[in-house]
């Protein structure tokens, strides 16, 4: 009785298997197509990704490396220490060069071929200084037509000390 | 196991091959610079702003800004006493160009300038598909040009407007904080060309950045805190009416 059991569990049990190939085959090919994807995504993806958070941590520096255009007023002060005596008591101590003179980190680089641009006093004052209703209470503004009848403003102001009668002024 | 000779010379090239390979996913950092010494904001004094949009002309020669494009403009608000719900906002070209008289001398007229807000939970980076926007250890919302699609997806989710698709490359683009600058110990290219000193960089990690002592003793706001976008450009007396 008990042998009759156990002979047709067995035989229950390799027809079970008898198909298990099939399974191997199919396990098989999943683990190919597993090994094959993450030898594609090695090569693929960027070593840095990941580096950091959620992106190439390779591009961080990547935006660091672009060159600067406007040199600081570090490197002004190094040669014209002149220039930032002249400024110091005035109005303007606190405006810094590349802000009237504009971008130049290439003349800080190399002071002998390249030169800064002359300057238009008559505009550049005008940036700051035309009276605009919107413009702080307590700046010094001057509706520039009325004020100087179209003479440029370096006529009377110096402009690295602007205030007249200031040593420096004209 | 005892090294001869042979196997050492057989062990060191593969060792250099091993520790170019590490290498390889270390970004070269600017001397000096550690990533996680900083925090980066900016702190905009607003009674200070004249309106004279030398920030605006300076990201632009900076960063090479195609005309028409904005990393940072200035705005001028006009509110007026009987509807401050609805203020008038202009910024002719950015306020690159200074602007001009204002219509109404009534109510109040003043100046806002705009820029990214550097947000540490920012919208724009949680919606970017590919990865290629980012906050930086340092604080900084960055694009990587390299894995941007254009997909516009950022420039929609950002609440303040700050980003655009750079026409020449089709990728996105933003303020970087002058990124190039500021690791390499520079200010920004605004905050150097702000005549009145109204722009600041701020490092919140540095202990002796005078942005502590600042926020401690004024009245400061970010924009949108509703949006829970932790912005990290402060601005002086902000007024109410600022979008």
């Amino acid at each position: 009785m008990a042998d009759d059991i156990h002979r047709d569990l067995l035989i229950y049990a390799m027809n079970v298997f008898k198909d298990a190939g099939h399974l191997f085959r199919l396990a098989g090919i999943f683990v190919a197509g597993l090994l094959l994807f993450l030898v594609i995504r090695h090569f693929v993806i960027p070593k840095s990704f990941g580096q950091y958070g959620h992106y190439r941590g390779n591009a961080v520096s990547e935006v660091a490396v672009r060159p600067i255009k406007f040199a600081g007023h570090q490197s002004c002060e190094a040669c014209h220490a002149d220039v930032l005596d002249k400024k110091k008591d005035g109005k303007h101590s606190h405006v810094n060069c590349e802000a009237c003179h504009g971008p130049l980190a290439m003349h800080a680089d190399d002071p002998t071929s390249v030169k800064p641009g002359k300057l238009d006093t008559a505009i550049l004052c005008a940036r700051c200084h035309e009276a605009n209703a919107a413009k702080p209470k307590g700046f010094p503004q001057v509706a520039s037509a009325e004020h100087s009848s179209g003479l440029p403003c370096d006529t009377c102001h110096q402009p690295h000390t602007p205030a007249i009668g200031v040593s420096g002024a004209k | 196991m005892n090294i001869t000779r042979r196997h050492l010379l057989l062990l060191l090239p593969a060792a250099g091959v091993a520790w170019k390979y590490i290498l390889a996913g270390t970004p070269e950092a600017a001397p000096n610079y550690r990533l996680s010494d900083h925090w980066w904001g900016m702190l905009i004094d607003l009674p200070k702003c004249i309106g004279c949009g030398n920030c605006v002309r300076a990201c632009q020669a900076e960063n090479d800004i195609p005309d028409g494009y904005f990393r940072t403009w200035v705005e001028r608000y006009h509110v007026s006493d009987y509807d401050i719900e609805n203020p008038q906002v202009d910024s002719p070209d950015g306020g690159k160009r200074g602007f001009p008289p204002v219509k109404d001398a009534g109510g109040k007229n003043f100046f806002v300038p705009k820029l990214c807000n550097h947000c540490a939970e920012s919208p724009c980076t949680q919606v970017c598909p590919v990865g290629a926007t980012f906050v930086s250890p340092d604080g900084v919302v960055l694009v990587d040009k390299e894995y941007c699609l254009g997909c516009r997806y950022c420039v929609q989710a950002c609440p303040y407007g700050c980003r655009f698709i750079n026409p020449k490359t089709n990728t996105a683009e933003k303020c970087t904080l002058c990124y190039h600058r500021i690791t390499k110990g520079l200010t920004t290219a605004c905050c150097e060309s702000c005549p009145t000193g109204a722009r600041q960089l701020a490092d919140l990690k540095d202990p002796a950045d005078p942005i502590h002592e600042f926020l401690k003793t004024h009245s400061v706001h970010v924009l949108k805190p509703s949006m829970a976008t932790h912005a990290k450009v402060f601005y002086n007396e902000l007024d109410g009416a600022v979008r």
